[in-house]
């Protein structure tokens, strides 16, 4: 086997892992969703970093192992996936490609910026369907940790909102 | 790992770290019993979303608590030998988190005041001494600040609601007010360690606790019970209520009867 350096090699996982998808929005990759911290490989031996989303989001464990079967499809076998919780993960770190990714899947991305009390209490959430911003909040939880509930009032179609974390 | 865990104050710590554990399983599981209950799709949903929220909690504290306790009679301490294998008396949770969930709004009011003290409780905890309790704080507290505002939306809703509902969750905040006491009074090995700064003092975060939720119980139009009435305790020494016991029985029924079992 041909001896790869260091940054080829951490280059080439950092491709990978854009095609390592989240199994509840497949539509957004592990890159998109910001999750990954830092990607080391020394010598034969690798290691990915990754901040969990929710405390409780059962999809972390699959992401886990998903990471895992790309890279081994992609000869890369030894890696070791550590999990970092602080700094927590924000929804800040999610990439502009991810949130257009989503609206176009029919999820409204995360509004505000920054996690801002005083802002999610006039939060405006446009509909990803029609993009009118005359819409109402159904429930504050939805089908997964990381979204709410919400229904455009022009063209009452219910759609799901990926909250700011 | 070499974890020096002789001296008292890692006592203490695992000790902390697992009455937080505890919490927030006992708290998760009685939760996750509504599931497919709810009084709506969406109210089914988000009670249970709030119950996945506080088990994933638990984990990040039961895998601290793991690695912090090494081995006990050979076995190693994992988040599920210390969720799964330890009795009642070992259980250090709040009692308001075991009691039973009763009609929507007396959990609603559960989730409230519990979620209200976890607030104050994570808020400070950020500033733990101890890294990796201030980085689950941290990542919890995001979480139930949700919670803290969905569950208070709840309050006012029903509180401010119809006649029925009034008088429900009024009887309702009568019966739970006792429990709520505990929150706020240090037992011996929290006071140890807060003087080494990795836990917080109880006490110091009744004043904005109480600030909120009355806050919130005016708002509601419900009437807040006498603050310094008789409060009930003894949860995080062990003394429980007879309903952890079913609740422990059902959730450690399978790794009882089959032992190291796993999917």
């Amino acid at each position: 086997m041909e001896t790869i350096s260091k940054n080829i090699t951490e280059e080439k996982i950092w491709e990978i892992l854009e095609e390592v998808y989240d199994p509840e929005i497949p539509v957004l990759s592990v890159i998109d969703l910001g999750i990954v911290r830092e990607v080391n490989a020394e010598n034969d031996s690798i290691e990915i970093i990754i901040t969990p989303t929710y405390s409780g989001c059962p999809a972390m464990d699959v992401i886990s192992m998903n990471i895992r079967m790309a890279l081994i499809q992609n000869g890369l076998g030894d890696v070791k996936i550590r999990q970092q919780l602080s700094p927590a993960w924000t929804t800040d770190w999610m990439t502009e490609i991810g949130k257009q990714k989503l609206t176009s899947y029919g999820i409204a991305p995360p509004v505000s910026k920054t996690f801002d009390k005083e802002y999610l209490e006039k939060l405006i959430v446009p509909c990803p369907l029609c993009h009118s911003k005359n819409t109402k909040l159904i429930s504050e939880f939805g089908s997964t940790s990381c979204k709410a509930l919400y229904q455009c009032n022009d063209c009452r179609e219910p759609f799901d909102y990926f909250k700011c974390h | 790992m070499d974890t020096q865990i002789t001296d008292h104050t890692s006592n203490h710590l695992i000790d902390y770290t697992l009455h937080l554990a505890d919490n927030s399983l006992i708290m998760g599981h009685r939760l996750s019993e509504w599931t497919g209950h709810g009084p709506s799709l969406e109210q089914d949903i988000a009670i249970t979303n709030i119950a996945l929220d506080l088990i994933g909690q638990a984990r990040n504290f039961y895998q601290y608590a793991a690695t912090l306790s090494g081995s006990k009679n050979g076995q190693p301490a994992t988040e599920d030998t210390l969720a799964y294998l330890r009795d009642g008396h070992e259980f250090k949770n709040l009692l308001l988190t075991e009691l039973p969930n009763g009609h929507w709004g007396k959990s609603i009011l559960k989730i409230f005041f519990f979620s209200s003290w976890q607030y104050f409780v994570y808020q400070k905890l950020i500033y733990s001494s101890d890294k990796q309790v201030a980085a689950i704080a941290e990542k919890s507290l995001k979480e139930v600040t949700y919670h803290v505002r969905w569950s208070g939306e709840w309050v006012m809703r029903l509180g401010d609601g119809t006649e029925e509902s009034h008088e429900k969750i009024q009887e309702a905040l009568d019966n739970l007010w006792p429990y709520t006491g505990e929150m706020f009074q240090p037992v011996e090995w929290e006071n140890e360690l807060n003087t080494g700064s990795a836990g917080i003092d109880v006490q110091n975060i009744k004043e904005d606790w109480l600030k909120k939720v009355s806050g919130i119980i005016e708002k509601a139009k419900l009437q807040l019970p006498d603050v310094n009435a008789w409060m009930q305790s003894g949860g995080k020494n062990g003394i429980h209520t007879e309903h952890l016991g079913y609740i422990l029985t059902e959730m450690q029924f399978l790794q009882r009867a089959y032992p190291g079992c796993a999917w």
